[in-house]
C-alpha cells in the first residue's frame, strides 16, 4: 500500500497527480489503438497510394467487410467487461448462417420472417448459457465451450453440405448500397454501426450498463452493494448471443450462403478485437469504442496484406498474434503500475 | 440525566449454529448520535451480533427494534433500506468505477432510463463536501489509497436511501474493523468523518481491536464474552485494565496461579536475530532475539500482531523493512522456502486450512515437509519412511496409531500432533507454534505443552503463541508483549512475573 508514504493531511497529496491520472486513465488504451490504426492507415497510404489505397471506399470497405465481426465483438465486449468470456460466438454465427439459409432456401420462408427467428434462437442460446453460468456457478469458459460444440454440431444436423442462397430479396438486400457522398456502405455495415451506437448508450447511460462494469470490477462487492448481479450476468450472455446471431445474419448476407464450417474460430477474432481495443480481460475496464478500433485494426491488416499482394493471407494471423501479445503486455504493465 | 430513546434496541438475541450457541440472550442498544464500541475477543460473538443485525444471519430468538418498530431483516439489502448500513474491513466497492459511481451505483439518478451523469456527479460532490472530505468524485476509486476508499464506502452507506425518497437515510452505521489496515493519520481522518456523522445524529457501532482507538472515539461500549453479554459501560467509567479483564473474563489476581513449572536454564547462543523487521499493515518494525533452546512466548490480544510477527519470521509474509539472521547467516525471508531451508518450522493456527491436507493419510501428511525439504526429485525410501512415521506416531501418541487413517477424521488434538510431527521430522532449529492448543481438549493441551518443554530441553528454540497468558507464562523464558501491532516489551520470565504484570503491560503499552 502506498498509504504510508503519503501524508493525508496535505490535500494535494491525495488527489492523484496529473501525470498519474493520465497514465491511469482508462481511455488511454483506446487512444493507443486509435493511434495505431491511424499510423497503420498512414503507412498504407504511403506504400499503396498509387494502387488505390487512398480511395475513401477502401476505408468504407473496412466496415463493409468487417461489419459482422464488429457486431460479434460488441457482444463479446459486454461479456468481457462483466469479467466473463464467450467462446460460442463463432459457432452461433455459423449456426445462424445454416439456419437462415436452410429456412429461406429449403423451407421457402421469407427472409423477414427468418431474421427475428434467428435472433431469438441466438438470444435464447445466450440466455441458457448465462443461466447455467450464474445458477450453477460454473466457469463461463466451460459453459460457452459447451455452447461452441453444441451450436457447431447443430449446424451439421441441419445439413452436412453448404447451402447457397439464391433468394432474390436476400441478394438485393446484400447488394444494396447506401450512398455516402464519397462512397457507399452496405446494409450490414450500417446495422453494425447502429449496434455499436446502441451498445455505447447502454453501457454508459443505463443502470444495466454500469452494473456490467461493476460486476467486472468486483463481483463480490457488486453483490454486497445490493446490485442484482445474477440477472445482469444472464443478461450479458443473452446480449452476446443476440449479437452473435445478428452477426450471423450479416455474415449470411455478406457471403450469401450457409455452411456448417462458416466462422469457425471467429470467437477468437472477436476476443482479439476486444482486447486490442483496450478492454481488460479481467473485466471492468474498457470501452466499446475501443472494440470498434480493434476490429478496424484487424480489418486494416487484412486490407494491407491484400494490397501487398505477394504475402500469404496467413500473415493476417501472424500480425494479429503479435498485436494481441503486445497489447496484453501493455495492459499488464498498466495494471501492475497502478497497484504499486 | 434523562436518556433519550435508543434508535436501536436488540433484546434477548439468540443465535445458534449446529452444536454451538454463538449468542445467548444478548441485549444491545444504540442511541442516536453516539459512537458505541462492541468489544470482545475473537469468537466472543461480535461478528455474529453484527451479522444478525444486518440481516446476514437469521435470528433464532429475541427482538430487534428500530425506531420503536419491531424489525427483522432477511438480507443486508433490507437492512440497508431500513437505514442500517455496514462498512466492512475490506472495502466492498468497485475500484474500476469513479468515486461518484461507487457512491451511487444501483440508485443512479435517471431520467427515462438514462443516467444523469451531471446530476450524479454534482450530488456526489455535495455529499462528499457536506461530510468535510476532499475527494475528486470523478476520479476512479482505484486512484485513491485504501484509507480514502474506506471513507468513500462510508459516504456510500450514508448516502443510501437518498434517492429512494424514503426515510432520512442512514440511522445506524456499522463499522466492522475499518481501521485495521489504516495508519495513524488515516485513522484520524476516519475519526473526523465519524464525529461529523455523530453530530448529524447517526448512531455508529464501531468494532476495533485497537483499545486506544476505542478510548479515543467511543462514548459507550458493550462487552461480549463467549456469546453472552458481560456489560454495557460508558467509556469514561472503565479503564483499559478493567476492560481487558471483562473481555478475558478473569480478575487479575485470579490469574496469579500455577506458576510452579521449572524452566530449564541451559539456553545457548543466539539462534535467530531480527533487526527492524516489519511489514506495513502487518506489524511495526521490531527487534527480536531467540536463543538456542529458548522458548519465546508471545502475549497480546487477538489481532495484536502475534501471528503477523510469526508469519514474517517464516517468510509467509514478506517483510518490507529490516533484516533477519538465523544461525548467524542472513536470510532473505522472501518465501517460506528460505525459512524452511534455514531450519524454521511453522505450525499455523488454522491447522485445517493452512496446514493439513484432510484427505491424505496421517503418513502422507507427516511425510510432506520432509519430502519438501529433501526436494521432490529424491524420494524417501519406503522402509525409512515407515520407520520415521511410526516413530513420531509413537512419540507424540497420535491416536488412532494408524498411519493409513485419513487426517480429516482425527480429533483436533490429534490433528495438531500430526502437524507437529510433520515439522519435527525435519528437525528444525526454530519451531513456531501459533495457537497450538486452540480448540483441543485439556489432556491433549497438557501433552503438547510437555512436548514443547522437552523439545526446548533438547536444544530446539520455540516461538510459542497462545491466547492464554498462563500458558505463555508457564512455558516461556522470555515473553514478548504485543499491542496494536507493535512489539511493546520483552520480559524475561522470573518468579516475580505474573499474568497480571503482563496484562498491565498489554493495557498500558509499556513495561514498567
Amino acid at each position: 500500500m502506498s498509504a504510508t508514504t503519503q501524508s493525508p493531511t496535505a490535500p494535494d497529496s491525495r488527489t492523484p497527480s496529473k501525470a498519474a491520472r493520465l497514465l491511469g486513465d482508462r481511455r488511454l488504451p483506446v487512444a493507443a489503438t486509435a493511434l495505431l490504426f491511424l499510423v497503420m492507415y498512414g503507412v498504407g497510404l504511403g506504400r499503396y497510394q498509387y494502387y488505390g489505397f487512398a480511395e475513401p471506399q477502401v476505408f468504407l470497405n473496412l466496415f463493409i467487410d468487417n461489419g459482422y465481426l464488429l457486431v460479434a465483438a460488441v457482444g463479446v465486449t459486454f461479456v468481457i467487461l462483466s469479467g466473463g468470456i464467450d467462446l460460442s460466438v463463432g459457432s452461433v454465427i455459423g449456426f445462424t448462417t445454416m439456419f437462415t439459409a436452410w429456412l429461406v432456401e429449403r423451407q421457402g420462408l421469407p427472409i423477414v420472417v427468418v431474421i427475428p427467428m434467428a435472433l431469438a434462437v441466438g438470444a435464447f442460446g445466450g440466455f441458457l448459457m448465462g443461466y447455467v453460468i450464474h445458477n450453477f456457478e460454473i466457469q463461463p469458459f466451460i459453459v460457452t465451450l459447451a455452447g461452441l460444440f453444441l451450436f457447431r454440431g447443430l449446424c451439421l444436423v441441419i445439413s452436412k453440405e453448404s447451402i447457397s442462397i439464391g433468394d432474390s430479396s436476400v441478394s438485393s438486400m446484400a447488394q444494396a448500397q447506401v450512398p455516402l457522398g464519397v462512397g457507399f456502405l452496405s446494409i450490414g455495415a450500417i446495422v453494425a454501426l447502429v449496434v455499436l451506437a446502441l451498445a455505447f448508450y447502454v453501457l454508459h447511460y443505463t443502470r444495466f450498463g454500469r452494473r456490467v462494469y461493476a460486476i467486472g470490477g468486483n463481483e463480490q462487492s457488486a453483490l454486497l452493494m445490493g446490485l442484482p448481479q445474477g440477472g445482469t450476468k444472464i443478461a450479458v450472455y443473452t446480449v452476446s448471443g443476440f449479437c452473435s446471431a445478428l452477426a450471423g445474419l450479416l455474415f449470411t448476407l455478406y457471403i450469401q450462403s450457409g455452411d456448417p464450417l462458416h466462422a469457425t474460430g471467429m470467437e477468437l477474432d472477436a476476443i482479439a478485437a476486444v482486447v486490442i481495443g483496450g478492454t481488460l480481460l479481467t473485466g471492468g475496464s474498457g470501452y466499446v469504442l475501443g472494440t470498434l478500433f480493434g476490429v478496424l485494426v484487424l480489418g486494416l491488416i487484412k486490407s494491407i496484406i491484400q494490397f501487398e499482394g505477394t504475402l500469404s493471407s496467413w500473415w493476417t494471423k501472424i500480425a494479429t498474434g503479435v498485436l494481441l501479445c503486445a497489447f496484453i503486455l501493455i495492459q499488464r504493465f498498466m495494471t501492475t503500475r497502478k497497484k504499486t | 440525566m434523562a436518556e433519550p430513546r435508543p434508535v436501536l434496541e436488540m433484546t434477548g438475541i439468540v443465535k445458534e449454529f449446529p452444536g454451538v450457541r454463538a449468542l445467548s440472550d444478548v441485549d444491545f442498544r444504540l442511541f442516536p448520535g453516539e459512537i458505541h464500541a462492541l468489544m470482545g475477543e475473537n469468537g466472543a460473538g461480535k461478528s455474529t451480533l453484527i451479522k444478525v443485525l444486518t440481516g446476514v444471519y437469521s435470528l433464532d430468538g429475541g427482538t430487534i427494534t428500530l425506531d420503536g418498530r419491531s424489525v427483522r431483516f432477511g438480507s443486508p439489502l433490507q437492512a440497508q433500506h431500513a437505514g442500517i448500513s455496514t462498512v466492512y474491513q475490506e472495502v466492498n466497492l468497485c475500484p474500476n468505477l469513479s468515486v461518484a459511481e461507487n457512491i451511487f451505483i444501483g440508485r443512479e439518478p435517471t431520467r427515462m432510463g438514462r443516467i444523469q451523469w451531471k446530476r450524479m456527479r454534482k450530488e456526489a460532490a455535495e455529499l462528499v463536501d457536506r461530510l468535510g472530505l476532499d475527494i475528486d468524485v470523478t476520479a476512479p476509486l482505484s486512484s485513491y489509497p485504501l484509507a480514502v476508499q474506506q471513507l468513500v464506502a462510508i459516504v456510500r452507506s450514508v448516502g443510501t436511501g437518498d434517492s429512494d425518497g424514503e426515510g432520512s437515510g442512514t440511522k445506524v452505521l456499522v463499522l466492522d474493523e475499518p481501521t485495521s489496515s489504516l495508519d495513524r493519520d488515516e485513522v484520524q481522518e476516519l475519526f473526523r468523518l465519524m464525529r461529523r456523522l455523530k453530530d448529524e445524529g447517526v448512531a455508529i457501532l464501531f468494532v476495533s481491536h485497537f483499545l486506544d482507538q476505542i478510548y479515543e472515539i467511543c462514548d459507550r461500549m458493550t462487552v461480549l464474552r463467549n456469546g453472552t453479554l458481560v456489560g454495557e459501560h460508558m467509556v469514561g467509567d472503565l479503564d483499559q485494565v478493567g476492560l481487558i479483564q471483562l473481555m478475558i473474563g478473569k480478575a487479575l489476581d485470579q490469574l496469579e496461579e500455577l506458576h510452579d513449572h521449572q524452566l530449564h536454564s541451559d539456553v545457548g547462543e543466539t539462534l535467530v536475530k531480527a533487526e527492524g523487521l516489519g511489514r506495513t499493515g502487518g506489524i511495526a518494525p521490531f527487534d527480536l532475539e531467540i536463543k538456542k533452546g529458548e522458548v519465546l512466548g508471545l502475549a497480546g490480544l487477538l489481532g495484536s500482531g502475534r501471528t503477523e510477527l510469526a508469519r514474517l519470521l517464516f517468510g509467509a509474509d514478506q517483510p518490507d523493512s529490516g533484516k533477519a539472521t538465523i544461525g548467524g547467516k542472513q536470510v532473505s525471508l522472501s518465501a517460506p522456502n528460505d525459512a524452511i531451508g534455514a531450519g524454521v518450522a511453522f505450525c499455523s493456527e488454522n491447522r485445517k486450512t493452512e496446514g493439513l491436507v484432510p484427505d491424505l493419510t496421517v503418513r502422507e501428511n507427516i511425510i510432506l515437509a520432509l519430502q519438501a525439504a529433501r526436494g521432490w526429485t529424491r524420494p524417501i525410501p519406503v522402509s525409512q519412511r515407515d520407520e520415521l512415521v511410526a516413530k513420531y506416531i509413537k512419540a507424540l501418541d497420535i491416536r488412532p496409531a494408524n498411519p493409513e487413517a485419513r487426517v480429516g477424521q482425527l480429533s483436533g488434538g490429534n490433528q495438531q500432533k500430526v502437524l507437529l510431527a510433520r515439522w519435527l521430522i525435519t528437525q528444525p532449529k526454530l519451531l513456531i507454534l501459533d495457537e497450538p492448543t486452540r480448540g483441543i481438549d485439556v489432556g491433549a493441551k497438557a501433552e503438547i505443552q510437555k512436548l514443547v518443554v522437552s523439545l526446548s530441553e533438547d536444544g530446539m528454540s520455540v516461538l510459542y503463541i497462545a491466547a492464554e497468558l498462563e500458558e505463555v507464562l508457564r512455558l516461556s523464558h522470555t515473553i514478548g508483549v504485543l499491542r496494536d501491532r507493535r512489539l511493546v516489551a520483552q520480559i524475561t520470565n522470573g518468579p516475580e512475573i505474573t499474568t497480571s504484570r503482563i496484562m498491565e503491560t498489554i493495557a498500558s503499552g509499556e513495561h514498567q
